[in-house]
């Protein structure tokens, strides 16, 4: 039963890492139809100046765990404004030759964060608290799972707030319908494409520095391990849905995790067939449109 | 009389096709402006090529200035009003938003939309895309009204509706016209009929034919060919319906 509990505790809370990933990818895919592969890029760069500050500053408290978070998220949204502004909005409506861009710029990141970090993992350490474990219906989670959590709740519930609420959240909303109509009403579009990225960005950023944690370590790979799964999730719950994603996150990790206790490990690969079945099934994903 | 909209040697295409062929015409500043042709002939091309929402070369003058290097979103804030053939309005969105997105000057005219179409003000509150097709296509005529514009483009606003929506639809865009003139695509003669004063006729990619809308109408030999209809008939298959 514990040991239940403990593994559908960790796969919601690995589910949250995946959705501060996902999350920016759906919105991205959903207004832009963009799959962005340099979103790795703005969690590893996240997770290595997050750390940085906090190395710097000589602290493993609070206090500097939550400004790496800060940096981390503030870098990850600058520089995913930048990435939108230089390469991506250049070749507005080139999907194509925008996905390729996306892909050189993770390639050519990773070997420079290669080059100023080094390519072995540094093992970073934040506040004990983190380490240390809370006993749930006999479980014993450990507590940066709560964190995870926490985290992409207090996302999931800004994104809600922002796009059913403000003038941005309506266009966005109404630019993942159709674009050019919200442009035929005599709106800027493209100032909501540096928008979706800045928000990814920022996600990203500060999962960047939260995945750093749950592992233990900084590398330059970080990302694009996450990467990975993040866009499995993304094409699970539905290119371009929100909810879709945040669905897709924990029952895909949750479901990883069951595998690698109780399937001798599987985990990976039992994610890779669920991707394979939703495709075969039900392409579009679990709330996906339908395509026009 | 002057004129608002010139276009002049404007050719459009959609991928590799080039759907109009060098159109040319113009369009007053006052009254509704009809635009007739066969199914295909490329009125929507035409439509959307002026609003660059489609790739299209040639001048385009809109009150002496030119618009055929700008985006879309510039061409519409310039006071370009455009209700699409097929009403897209935001399926999603409440009523109220479709309409809060359209909204582009401090004082829309919310007054002048709730007056001639109530049911939406009811509605407000009500995803548009649960809308019927002519509740949609009043969301859609009055995301164009909001705006004090220069000109309106219109395509096909009474397509598959009821007659009494017709006429609902039609008496809009009639009041509308008194301020601001419209150049409507339109299939359904008797609104044309109605509605327009002049007339532009497109045929294969190009106009072929321009005068008052009535005499078009009236001239059976020209109206069979250019219109491939008779001038009281309707226009096409969806026309029936319309007029019961
Ligand atoms: N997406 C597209 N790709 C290729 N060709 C297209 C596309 N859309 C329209 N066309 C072609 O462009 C031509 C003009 O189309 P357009 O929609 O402008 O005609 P229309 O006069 O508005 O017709 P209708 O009366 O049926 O609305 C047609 O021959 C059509 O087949
Ligand atoms: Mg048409």
């Amino acid at each position: 039963m514990s040991t239940l509990v403990l593994v559908l505790v960790t796969g919601v809370g690995l589910g949250a890492l995946y959705f501060l990933v996902a999350s920016g990818l759906s919105l991205i895919y959903g207004l832009m139809h963009v799959l962005n592969f340099a979103h790795g890029v703005f969690l590893t760069l996240g997770a290595f100046l997050g750390w940085e500050v906090a190395s710097r500053i000589g602290a493993t408290g609070w206090p500097a765990f939550l400004l790496s978070i800060l940096v981390g998220g503030l870098v990850g949204t600058a520089f995913a404004t930048v990435t939108e502004l230089a390469l991506i909005r250049p070749l507005y409506e080139r999907h194509i030759e925008q996905v390729l861009v996306t892909v050189g710029l993770a390639f050519a990141a990773v070997a420079l964060f290669e080059g100023i970090w080094g390519s072995d993992p540094i093992f970073i350490t934040g506040p004990a608290w983190l380490d240390e474990t809370t006993t749930l219906l006999g479980a014993r989670i450990p507590n940066v799972y709560f964190v995870l959590m926490i985290a992409a709740t207090a996302l999931l519930a800004s994104l809600v707030v922002f796009l059913r609420y403000t003038r941005y959240g309506m266009i966005i909303r109404a630019g993942v319908e159709n674009r050019a109509m919200v442009t035929a009403l005599g709106i800027d579009v493209k100032k909501s494409f540096t928008l979706v990225f800045a928000i990814g960005g920022s996600a990203a950023g500060v999962g960047g520095v939260l995945a750093a944690h749950y592992t233990g370590y900084v590398s330059a790979h970080l990302g694009q391990t996450l990467l990975i799964f993040a866009f499995i999730v993304t094409v699970i719950g539905g290119l371009g849905s929100l909810s879709g994603a945040a669905i897709a996150s924990v029952l895909v990790a949750v479901l990883q995790q069951l595998a690698n206790y109780y399937l001798g490990g599987t985990g990976d690969l039992i994610v890779v067939v669920a991707l394979a079945v939703v495709l075969l099934v039900r392409p579009r994903g679990l709330l996906g449109r339908r395509p026009a | 009389m002057s004129t608002i909209l010139e276009v002049a040697g404007m050719s459009a295409s959609i991928g590799s096709q080039q759907v109009v062929e060098s159109v040319s015409f113009s369009v007053p500043d006052t009254g509704i402006t009809a635009v007739l042709g066969r199914n295909g002939v490329g009125k929507t091309s035409t439509l959307r090529g002026i609003l660059g929402l489609i790739k299209r070369k040639g001048e385009v003058t809109l009150a002496g200035e030119r618009i055929d290097g700008l985006p879309t979103h510039r061409i519409v804030q310039r006071g370009v009003g455009y209700v699409p053939e097929d009403r897209e309005v935001f399926a999603s969105l409440t009523v109220a938003e479709n309409l809060a997105l359209a909204e582009r000057q401090a004082n829309p005219r919310r007054d002048f939309v709730a007056h001639l179409f109530p049911d939406l003000v009811e509605r407000r509150a009500q995803m548009a895309g649960t809308l019927s097709g002519g509740q949609q296509q009043m969301v859609s005529v009055a995301r164009a009204l909001l705006n004090d514009n220069r000109l309106l483009l219109v395509d096909e606003p009474t397509k598959g509706l009821a007659p009494r929506i017709v006429n609902e639809v039609a008496g809009a865009l009639e009041e509308a016209s008194r301020t601001v003139p419209i150049l409507l695509v339109e299939q359904n003669l008797e609104v044309v009929k109605r509605l327009a004063k002049d007339a532009i006729v497109i045929d294969g990619g190009r106009v072929v034919h321009r005068g008052d809308a009535r005499e078009i109408l009236g001239d059976e030999e020209l109206t069979r060919r250019l219109l491939g209809v008779h001038g009281d008939a309707p226009a096409d298959g969806h026309g029936t319906e319309e007029r019961a």
